[in-house]
């Protein structure tokens, strides 16, 4: 990392673990539960969201001394908004099955409260190139998140990873199925997530016991 | 040999693996830090003693349904006995081999791997090992079905010990009952194995599809499809019934509740309640068939006009109102509470029955949903009956002598 100085390196290495947007601030949940079935929704969702605020922190950041702080939010709406259209609109031009699978979530991109946070905590104070950094270093805190969780649902709920199926053929019976393994249905719905990033809260805090709320 | 044992203790207090010692030693011996004497009251229901009381109400039901595991068996390829006789269909030792080699390794599976992992937390934590497991663990092959996969039984005992109970700090602060949580993971996990007419008869999912193929719908499960059964009344209060390992003998499960509850151990108030709650929400669809508001073709409609007081006798209500409901750690403290809290129990327990499209049974779901609920319903009536004793207080006769510090209280409270 000589390309960064040590405190810029911060700005991207804090949110990939000790400062996590969604296993320390806990923000971005709802995405995290919805999308997280398979490893493909997963990887997109993430790289989605590492666009939009990679993109949206430095153009609010540059336009950060002429927005009136009375309609900030209003502005940083319009920002993010827009930048999720494209999002958007990229996602179904090119990988319409799984836009499909995305769903509503692609727009809700809008409303993740990682975004908005970052726009206010950051963005508003910061100078372009720090806002890219602190952009990308919080979106990849949030994907990492997403595809670790996304990794243990689909290889436990549906036996596949990317949709290749690495435990064999349950209709087959080949592989770990020859001998009575069956997939973990209670993985597909979203309240497994909920227990997936409550576990990886709970290895991190283990790990880190500094990070450990006082009670 | 006791002694020896005590002295032994002394010399690795403190160590890692103590816990673990500690855990077998109080076990089979009494501890020799009980208090001798002073002016303590000495009880003799410790935790350990109230743990083995339960288990004791739970013997008989186990053992019934390791027979009854043979009679559904045999009776499922052979047909029903025509004349019954206890002796010569169902208490005889080919029934009791089958039992035994369907539900002992579900009880073993249940107790080694949840002791394996409270020893496990005991170790890591550095505290005792607490005794809340011995009743999940015996709980545990009496409410799923026999032929469970023995794997998958290991899976959610794990599951439901760690992000059941030892997540929220272990034995006493669970908010959960972690017996129904191991069996809802099972349920929404491997709902194939959990539902359906082939997994209550040991040997049906074997032969399913061959020409031997047997099948053994509960009662539940042919009143959902809408299709009559084969069972008399008699047969459903004795257990001769197929259906999770434990729940089918009413008569057993009563004489176990009449047990916990002569000695103290469960509550009767939530039992009562959760029983004239079943009964309300019974009477309630009887009535609206007998109204003639639900037309015949209904998919509701079998359910519905199932006489409201047979809801007792099928399935688990009986099994989870007595053993279930009444854990003193998940349900409610307060005694108007445990009231609101069988009550509803009952009530939510026949309405999912009813309304529930893909499981003919809601007793473990309508339990755990109280569960969550029992904290709430306690701060009410705590709150409630502060706010009784202050309005009383306020309308109290005051006598004059202590009229000033009345007044200075009064306005404090107000």
């Amino acid at each position: 990392m000589a390309l960064l100085s040590k405190k810029d390196a911060n700005l991207i290495k804090d949110p990939l673990a000790d400062n996590n947007p969604i296993t320390i601030q806990v923000l971005g949940i709802c995405s995290a539960l919805a999308i997280t079935a398979e490893l493909k929704a997963s990887v997109v969702m993430a790289i989605s969201v590492l666009f939009v605020l990679g993109v949206g922190n430095v153009v609010i950041s540059l336009i950060r001394n002429i927005i009136p702080a009375k309609i900030r939010i209003i502005v940083q709406l319009v920002v993010v908004a827009a930048l999720v259209i494209i999002v958007d609109q990229v996602l179904k031009a090119f990988a319409y099955e799984l836009s499909k699978t995305l769903s509503v979530f692609v727009g809700l991109i809008i409303t993740n409260c990682i975004i908005m946070g970052r726009f206010e905590a950051f963005a508003l104070g910061n100078g372009p190139w720090k806002a890219f950094l602190d952009g990308i270093g919080n979106a990849l805190g949030y994907g990492i998140i997403l595809v670790i969780v996304g990794f243990f649902r689909e290889l436990l709920g549906s036996g596949t990873l990317f949709g290749m199926k690495v435990l064999g053929d349950p209709v087959a019976k080949t592989g770990l199925y020859s001998i009575g393994y069956e997939n973990n249905g209670f993985m597909i719905i979203p309240p497994a997530a909920l227990i997936v990033v409550g576990i990886i809260i709970w290895v991190q805090r283990s790990k880190n016991r500094a990070l450990i709320e006082e009670a | 040999m006791k002694e020896k044992l005590h002295q032994l203790k002394l010399k690795y207090q403190g160590k890692k693996m103590a816990p673990a010692f500690n855990a077998l030693h109080t076990f089979l011996y009494t501890p020799n830090e009980t208090t001798h004497s002073g002016a303590h009251v000495r009880g003799a229901d410790d935790l350990k003693r109230t743990m083995n009381t339960v288990i004791l109400a739970l013997v008989p039901c186990l053992l019934f349904g390791m027979f009854n595991a043979g009679y559904q068996h045999y009776s499922a390829i052979n047909g029903f006995p025509e004349s019954f006789s206890l002796f010569d269909h169902f208490l005889t030792w080919d029934n009791f081999l089958v039992g035994i080699t369907t539900v002992l390794p579900l009880v073993i599976v249940s107790y080694g791997i949840g002791l394996g992992i409270e020893f496990l937390f005991a170790v890591i934590k550095g505290h005792e090992v607490e005794e809340g497991y011995l009743v999940t663990g015996m709980l545990v092959p009496l409410i799923v079905p026999v032929d469970t996969p023995l794997w998958m039984l290991a899976i959610a005992v794990a599951f439901g010990v760690v992000i059941g109970k030892e997540v929220f700090g272990g034995t006493g602060m669970n908010i959960l009952n972690p017996a129904l949580t191991i069996r809802a993971f099972l349920f929404f996990a491997y709902p194939t194995w959990m539902s359906g007419d082939k997994v209550w008869v040991h040997g049906a999912v074997e032969r399913a599809g061959t020409a031997d193929a047997i099948s053994g719908e509960t009662v539940l499960g042919s009143l959902a499809q809408g299709s009559d059964y084969s069972y008399s009344l008699a047969d459903m209060f004795y257990g001769f019934i197929p259906g999770s390992v434990g729940e089918t003998s009413t008569l057993l499960i009563i004489l176990g509740g009449l047990f916990l509850v002569f000695s103290k151990i469960a509550s009767w108030r939530i039992m009562v309640s959760a029983v004239v709650g079943a009964l309300a929400m019974g009477l309630i669809f009887n009535g609206i068939v007998d109204a003639g508001w639900l037309p015949e073709y209904s998919k509701f409609y079998t359910l519905m006009s199932f006489p409201y007081w047979q809801h007792l006798l099928v399935g688990g209500l009986a099994f989870g109102i007595v053993f279930m409901a009444t854990d003193p750690v998940t349900g409610s403290q307060t005694n108007k509470g445990k009231w609101y809290y069988g009550f509803f129990i009952g009530f939510l327990s026949v309405m999912i029955r009813v309304f529930n499209p893909g499981y003919p049974e809601g007793v473990f779901l309508a339990i755990l949903l109280m569960n969550v609920f029992a904290p709430t319903i306690d701060h009410y009536v705590v709150r409630g009956n502060i706010k009784k004793r202050l309005k009383r207080f306020k309308t109290a006769t005051i006598y004059p002598n202590a009229s000033d510090e009345v007044d200075s209280l009064k306005t404090e409270t107000a």
